[in-house]
């Protein structure tokens, strides 16, 4: 038997084709997590059922084709927008004319709370600009945000994103409702 | 003179690189597991605007994505924004059939957590989105997500 000496593989290069995979890898890598605006859309309406919501309880926000805003009828700036939709949404204790109408409500782990019966009605024409839309929306959302961080302060000591009980989100959720609505498109300002 | 001497004498041992590979290869393996290849070759532009109340997209697998933008061949098809599904151009009618499609593809218990993100460029105009969304309701993919890359927003 002839017994041959076993030679060792060289592995020497085993680092480099390792390192070629790896460069690979890393050049194809997109890290990004999806970020954005999360919003429900609201189910297709059958014929038009005019639901009747009292003037006060509603803020008009219009958005024409130049970017330009209309907010309660007077021109607006979207810098103002949220303190203006905060405003207009932070439910208002004894009833105010001026505000929309806040109903008691008793809510588990929060108990009673005046929550606002008021909506922030979104329209926008066709050529509005996708950033102005968005921007919009931002701020509109920081304004439900900002009062929900508030809610949650006082309730359970910490912001609304830093809660981590399921119930507790809810609880928040139902006191301040994100209501948004967006009226069904039509083209206003002839695009 | 001698002082080099000595020096080399003693020598320093030459370190052990033989773990280096499996160094090498952890790193590898991280960076497989992570990766994800993207699917689509885009045809659009996509400059996505910014906004400060951004949340995150959690299960990627119940994402389907519609790009809107003006075309990157702009000789070609014009500057127009269009709408792009999976690899190519689509009218605004295609939509209901993708977003059947994309339900389809997934299991029956996710359908309905399903979400689909626009990405639009930020010179859109509305009417296009509109026209989308409206597809969208009727085909009944009710929750969206407008993706936007989180920072401040410029007024």
């Amino acid at each position: 038997m002839a017994r041959r000496a076993s030679t060792e593989i060289n592995a020497g290069s085993m680092a480099d084709i390792a390192f070629l995979l790896l460069i690979f890898f890393l050049v194809t890598t997109t890290m990004d997590v999806d970020t954005g605006i999360v919003r429900r859309l609201p189910p297709p309406v059958e014929e038009e059922i005019d639901q009747k919501i009292k003037e006060r309880n509603v803020m008009n926000v219009l958005v024409n084709k130049n970017d330009r805003l209309l907010v309660n009828g007077k021109p607006g700036s979207v810098s103002t927008l949220k303190e203006v939709a905060k405003n207009f949404m932070m439910p208002h204790f004894p009833d105010n004319i001026n505000f929309p109408e806040a109903e008691q409500k008793s809510i588990e782990l929060i108990g009673d709370v005046y929550v606002s019966k008021g909506v922030i009605s979104l329209k926008n024409d066709r050529g509005t600009s996708y950033d102005m839309y968005i921007n919009v929306q931002n701020e509109l959302a920081r304004a439900f945000n900002e009062l929900r961080d508030e809610l949650s302060r006082n309730k359970f000591g910490m912001k609304f994103s830093q809660l981590t009980d399921e119930n507790k989100i809810k609880a928040i959720n139902e006191a301040v409702p994100v209501r948004i609505s967006e009226a069904e498109p039509e083209s206003i300002g002839g695009n | 003179m001698s002082k080099f001497r000595t020096k080399k004498g003693k020598g320093s041992p030459a370190i052990n690189t033989s773990s280096l590979p499996d160094i090498i290869f952890m790193l590898l393996f991280f960076f497989m597991v992570t990766t994800v290849m993207r699917e689509v070759t885009l045809k659009v532009k996509l400059k996505l605007p910014t906004a400060t109340e951004v949340q995150k997209l959690d299960k990627k697998s119940l994402v389907s994505y519609i790009y809107i933008g003006p075309p990157t061949n702009a000789l070609m098809y014009g500057t127009e924004s269009r709408i792009q599904l999976n690899d190519q151009f689509a009218r605004v009618n295609d939509v209901p059939e993708f977003i059947a499609s994309e339900r389809e593809a997934r299991n029956e218990a996710d359908r309905p957590f399903l979400t689909t993100s626009l990405k639009v460029h930020n010179d859109t105009k509305m009417g296009v989105v509109t026209d989308v969304k409206q597809e969208l309701r009727k085909a009944g993919a009710f929750r969206i997500n407008y993706s936007t890359l989180k920072g401040v927003a410029k007024n």
